[in-house]
């Protein structure tokens, strides 16, 4: 990142709008939905002065689909949604996987099951974002705490999409897409986009699905000299129909594997107060706010408690996880849900440490103090 | 441009076909290719979009680019592929299950925001992948796998249904009237803005043999004896209509596209920001 730096006041929801522009994306489709709403506003009125297409369809089905149209024609593509829509996307995001076709899709996280509280800030998506669509597959999630995030992590967002031919599900919450914050824009080095990679072979050799050196086949679009056959039917290298046992096990490892392998270059954590922290706090979201504020009260009072705050969520950060785990002598894990990201730590932790969670599903945030009683809960275990 | 034949459309190595003896899948599928000939259409500016069901696996033998979606999606893949680069042919294969039972929401409002596409639905009264259970298309008392009473829901007229959306293309033909129906596929291509061609076609294996048709050639009979013209359906009355195929074409107009309508909103926005009117904040 390079050159002039802006300053603005901006809304999370707008700074992930504004973040997949920067990003190079040039077609939205998607129904609107509180609270992500304004991300459908502002895309209506932002791509076509950017030249781009704004186009509202008659469901979340119709605008998963359309995303993946447009981008297989081209575009870099996105929707954004939350609770309901997100469960009605689930099908067609499955034709991302199995088409391997790059997209974007924001799940600003509201209160559920169903229509729920309607509105009100929930966590209750995290496994869903990772197993929501049937049958087996990997898939990149991410997750912003801040709106500077919603901007510099939507970016990149549609660069693991675009390197790994796969959707990527934008993992926010109503708290971060109608805060309102400060946030710094820097403009963007060319360098920093990733675009797909292009086949390079005579037209007449390119199979659609044939895995290249980098371990993703190369994506050529609709309307040039390479003929492409997508399909949400498990197919051969060419994208035709192939229901051969040794032929779908081959496909449907990849689509895991791709995501597995490459996790040392999709996982981001952040990292704070950690070095010699005998507690430690695992959040992700809007969590994260209140588990830095804890962490500063329980400072001063003298106790070393850190943060590891996860920002890609799936590939589950096991190997960062296992380090805390191996290094503190308990874990407070805050969701705004009964409890699912806890159950990862819990798989991957392998010492005999306390680990609790904090959750809350009544549409309040989570208090500080909250956390904090949780610590000293876990303190009391050790004694 | 060197003449085309219907075989330049066709993978050849991919028959014999995976439909039945007497399915009209072949029929329609035909009909399209040679369309593609006879229009001199590029393959590689050719985008072919299906569903699920047997009339789905189309794609599988044509030699453009393809995608292959989910059962009633077809046309939301399709807008977003025509929207995105509107250069691009796009045509829609879909059956009476999927484009007009799982998929009809996407139906009416592909046709009334009018992108630019032909979309081909093959009605054969049932869905025949999955064993012959009743559709929106099924005639009231006929019987299917899942209607063995005899059907007691009433069927859509798809090209009412369509031409009231505001498609400004819609037509119908059948399998038995191949020469017609090569006509309204052409016509259907070369439209600007939304095409929508019901073909009346036969599952012998399904809804023929539950309804007394067993053979192919009986359910074609069925078809050619209770098609009718619009002019011909016009002198008779809505009791003699029932049960009736009217052949035709309900609506040709001319309709704005959505693309182009687009097009013109981004012209003004990318005017306005070169004149400094819009702020494209960064
Ligand atoms: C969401 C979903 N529901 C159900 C199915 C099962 N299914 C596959 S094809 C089909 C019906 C196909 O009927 P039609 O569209 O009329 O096509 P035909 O097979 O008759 O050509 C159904 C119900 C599916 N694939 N996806
Ligand atoms: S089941 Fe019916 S629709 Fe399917 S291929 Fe056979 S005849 Fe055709």
């Amino acid at each position: 990142m390079k050159g002039s730096n802006k300053v603005r006041f901006m809304q999370g929801n707008e700074a992930m709008a504004e973040g997949a522009f920067a990003a190079g994306a040039r077609f939205y489709a998607g129904y609107p939905i509180t609270p992500s709403s304004e991300i459908a506003e502002i895309s209506a009125r932002r791509l076509p002065q950017l030249g781009g297409v704004y186009v509202q369809m008659e469901d979340e089905l119709g605008s998963m689909a359309a995303i993946i149209g447009a981008s297989a024609a081209g575009k870099k593509s996105f929707t954004a949604t939350s609770g309901p829509g997100f469960s009605l996307m689930q099908e067609n995001l499955g034709v991302a996987v199995m088409a391997e076709v790059p997209c974007v899709i924001i799940n600003v996280q509201r209160s559920g099951p169903s229509t729920g509280l309607a509105t009100k800030p929930a966590q209750g998506d995290f496994m869903q974002s990772r197993w929501g669509t049937h049958g087996d597959h990997g898939i990149i999630v991410i997750s912003p705490s801040t709106v500077e995030d919603c901007y510099y992590l939507m970016i990149k967002a549609f660069n693991f999409s675009e390197k790994y031919r796969t959707p990527v599900v934008f993992l926010a919450d109503e708290i971060i897409g109608h805060l309102q914050e400060r946030v710094v824009i820097n403009d963007i080095d060319p360098e920093d986009i990733v675009t797909r990679e292009l086949p390079s072979c005579d037209p007449e050799d390119y199979k659609p699905f044939e895995i290249g050196e980098s371990g993703i086949a190369p994506l050529a679009y609709y309307g040039s000299e390479y003929i492409v056959r997508l399909t949400s039917s498990t197919h051969d290298e060419s994208g035709y129909s192939n229901s051969k046992p040794e032929n779908a096990d081959k496909f449907i490892r990849h689509y895991t594997d791709k995501i597995e392998k490459n996790k040392k270059d999709i996982t981001i954590v952040r990292k704070y107060n950690l070095e010699d922290a005998d507690y430690a706090i695992i959040t992700f979201g809007c969590t994260t706010r209140s588990a830095l504020e804890a962490v500063e009260i329980l400072k001063a009072e003298g106790k070393k408690v850190g943060i590891l705050q996860l920002v890609t969520l799936w590939p589950f950060a096991d190997d960062e996880v296992l380090e805390v785990c191996n290094q503190v002598k308990g874990v407070v894990v805050p969701e705004l849900n009964l409890g699912q990201l806890i159950r990862e730590v819990e798989r991957v932790n392998k010492k005999n440490i306390p680990i609790v969670g904090v959750n809350k599903v009544n549409s309040l945030s989570i208090h500080p103090n909250e956390i904090i009683d949780k610590i000293r809960e876990v303190e009391k275990c050790q004694r | 441009m060197p003449k085309m034949k219907m075989e330049d459309y066709l993978i050849e190595k991919k028959l014999p076909f995976f439909w039945c003896a007497g399915c009209g899948d072949g029929i329609v599928l035909s009909s399209i290719l040679k369309s593609f000939a006879n229009l001199g259409y590029d393959r590689k500016n050719t985008v072919v979009v299906t569903g699920i069901g047997c009339w789905g696996k189309a794609d599988d033998y044509i030699n453009t680019h393809t995608f292959h979606g989910t059962h009633g999606r077809a046309l939301a893949f399709a807008t977003g592929i025509k929207l995105a680069n509107p250069k691009l042919n796009v045509i829609v294969l879909m059956g009476d299950g999927d484009g007009a039972t799982i998929g009809g929401n996407h139906l009416i409002h592909a046709a009334r925001r009018n992108v630019d596409i032909t979309a081909i639905l093959v009605n054969n009264f049932n869905y025949g992948m999955t064993g012959g259970q009743y559709s929106g298309t099924t005639p009231e008392e006929s019987y299917t796998i899942t209607s063995r009473y005899g059907h007691i829901e009433p069927s859509f007229d798809l090209c009412n249904l369509v031409e009231a959306a505001g498609a400004p293309y819609v037509a119908r033909g059948s399998v038995y009237h191949v020469v017609q129906l090569q006509k309204f596929i052409e016509e259907g291509l070369q439209k600007k803005g939304f095409s929508f061609i019901e073909v009346i076609s036969t599952c012998p294996t399904h809804f023929g043999r539950l309804n007394g048709m067993k053979k192919a050639p009986d359910i074609m009979r069925w078809i050619k004896d209770n098609s009718v013209s619009i002019a011909a359906a016009e002198k008779l009355s809505p009791e003699e209509l029932e049960k009736k195929f009217v052949l035709g074409k309900f609506a040709d107009r001319d309709i704005p596209d959505y693309s182009t309508k687009y097009q013109a909103i981004i012209d003004k926005c990318t005017a306005k920001a070169a004149k400094g009117g819009v702020t494209i904040e960064r």
